[in-house]
């Protein structure tokens, strides 16, 4: 069981790594935990690219809105950041 | 008032991807109507079209640049970088706030709205792609064109249907002639060969199930096709003291409409149309050396624009060649009339008139010399090109030779 959790928590941020990547026209091995947006170079349509990205992926949905980018609702300050948030939105989902 | 020159044309059709080889396809009479290749086509009714071949938008756009573009907008960017590298314009700060861009489309981004009521209405999905309004807007093509180039002045974009190119270079045509702008690219672009945009077109049953003849007696109807072409239009004096290459002069613009019926065609309103651009251009109607039809193909459009050319031109009408290339690169709808224009130019330009594709005898009720099927050496002064839309809007652009 606790291999299954790790297991998916790798995958979730493997995945969520890969979408940013790709927005960021970058591999993903140069994107660390610690990476912003910003220093990608992924501006705000950029930004909404990848949430749908994650949502599609996943089959979530996350409570974002470009209008105010920084509510709590779904933190976005770093790519680490949004990997945790998108692995609570699956748990959520898968309980 | 100022003098409109044209010093750059470019261009992505069914016939090429620029203007050379549009030019050589013209020349030899190339018609480029063939199977349709979109998703679904096994359950339409028209199974032909003129579809772009060969062009890898990957080849053109970053990918996350081709996000954002519909594939009406790609061709309206790859045909303005022509335009652009052609002219030798740059655009500097003091340029910028006094150039703009005017583009004609039907349709707009309808493969995007294509694919994405797919998405929601067939495939059940509940969510779309974040761009789906910034790529199908109608102004998206000329967004980025202005973006693209850095055209801080007027632009927009303008919607007649089968007019709305022709009516989009007229409006450029007043604005650097009355001096709102000093250069404006302009022309139009459509890509509609979806499912969902042949379909709508199947239930008006003007479409042709064999191959579009214009003027022809045969004829069968018209023949949808995708592309579009942008030019530079510049104040002449503004191009004559850069030592720019001149292409053709526009010379005159008239616009009418029917105010009649939503399909039918008119007489009197191409004929209000064509003669208002000749007077623009103070022209008589006997100085025209050639006309690019609208000649759509169907039997009500062919007749009507056939009586109109006799109204307006009078004994000229049986000397004037006419002819239809959209027998060669189909009906580009919002589009069409950019890439006819470069018809036009080729004539003006080279000597070699296009000719009308797929003709198989004479129409009595037609009569025109419509330049059957072979190209025609001549010199060429004055072109017209006609353009009558859907809704009863017609909008008429009159070129001559270089200054």
């Amino acid at each position: 069981m606790g291999l299954d959790v790790m297991q998916e928590t790798d995958f979730i941020a493997a995945r969520v790594t890969e979408i940013i990547a790709e927005q960021a026209m970058m591999e993903p091995s140069d994107i660390t935990d610690d990476s912003r947006l910003a220093d990608l170079g992924i501006d705000s349509l950029g930004l909404v690219e990848c949430i749908f990205g994650i949502e599609e992926a996943f089959g979530i949905s996350v409570p974002f809105n470009a209008n105010t980018p920084e509510q709590p609702g779904f933190d976005i300050s770093s790519v680490g950041a949004i990997i945790a948030e998108v692995e609570k939105l699956v748990a959520r989902q898968a309980a | 008032m100022r003098r409109v020159v044209i010093t750059g044309a470019g261009t992505l059709n069914p016939l090429g991807a620029d203007v050379r080889s549009t030019f050589s396809a013209m020349q030899q009479g190339q018609c480029a109507i063939g199977p349709l290749t979109c998703r679904d086509v096994e359950r339409l009714h028209i199974k032909i079209g003129a579809e772009i071949r060969g062009f890898a938008p990957e080849q053109h756009f970053a990918r996350n640049a081709l996000s954002l573009l519909d594939r009406f907008t790609q061709i309206a960017l790859v045909s303005a970088r022509q335009a652009m590298a052609q002219s030798g314009l740059v655009i500097d700060e003091a340029l910028a706030l006094r150039a703009g861009v005017i583009l004609g489309t039907a349709g707009g981004g309808n493969t995007t709205v294509d694919d994405n009521y797919r998405a929601v209405y067939a495939d059940g999905k509940d969510r779309v792609h974040p761009f789906v309004v910034p790529r199908l807007m109608h102004n998206a093509a000329a967004s980025h064109v202005s973006m693209e180039f850095g055209l801080k002045g007027p632009g927009y974009t303008v919607s007649t249907a089968c007019a709305s190119a022709n009516h989009a270079m007229g409006q450029a045509f007043h604005m650097v002639r009355g001096g709102g702008a000093d250069v404006m690219l302009t022309g139009g672009s459509e890509a509609m060969l979806c499912f969902g945009g042949i379909k709508a077109w199947e239930g008006l049953r003007v479409m042709s199930r064999d191959t579009c003849r214009p003027f022809s007696r045969d004829r069968s109807g018209m023949v949808q096709g995708e592309g579009g072409a942008v030019f530079v239009f510049e104040d002449y004096e503004h191009a004559r003291a850069r030592g720019a290459e001149i292409l053709a002069e526009v010379v005159g613009f008239g616009m009418s409409s029917d105010a009649g019926d939503i399909v039918m065609p008119d007489r009197d309103g191409p004929v209000r149309a064509m003669r208002a651009a000749l007077a623009d251009a103070a022209l008589a109607p006997n100085r025209v050396d050639y006309v690019n039809a609208h000649g759509t193909g169907t039997a009500a459009n062919d007749r009507t624009e056939a009586e109109a050319l006799r109204i307006v031109m009078g004994a000229h009408a049986d000397a004037v060649p006419v002819s239809s290339t959209k027998s060669m690169h189909g009906h580009m709808i919002g589009g069409t009339s950019a890439v006819e224009l470069l018809g036009c130019l080729m004539a003006l330009r080279e000597g070699v008139i296009p000719p009308t594709a797929n003709f198989n005898e004479p129409d009595p009720e037609i009569g025109l010399d419509v330049v059957p099927n072979s190209a025609r050496e001549a010199s060429v002064d004055v072109a017209m090109s006609n353009a009558f839309a859907f809704g009863g809007l017609n909008a008429v652009l009159v070129l001559r030779r270089a200054p």
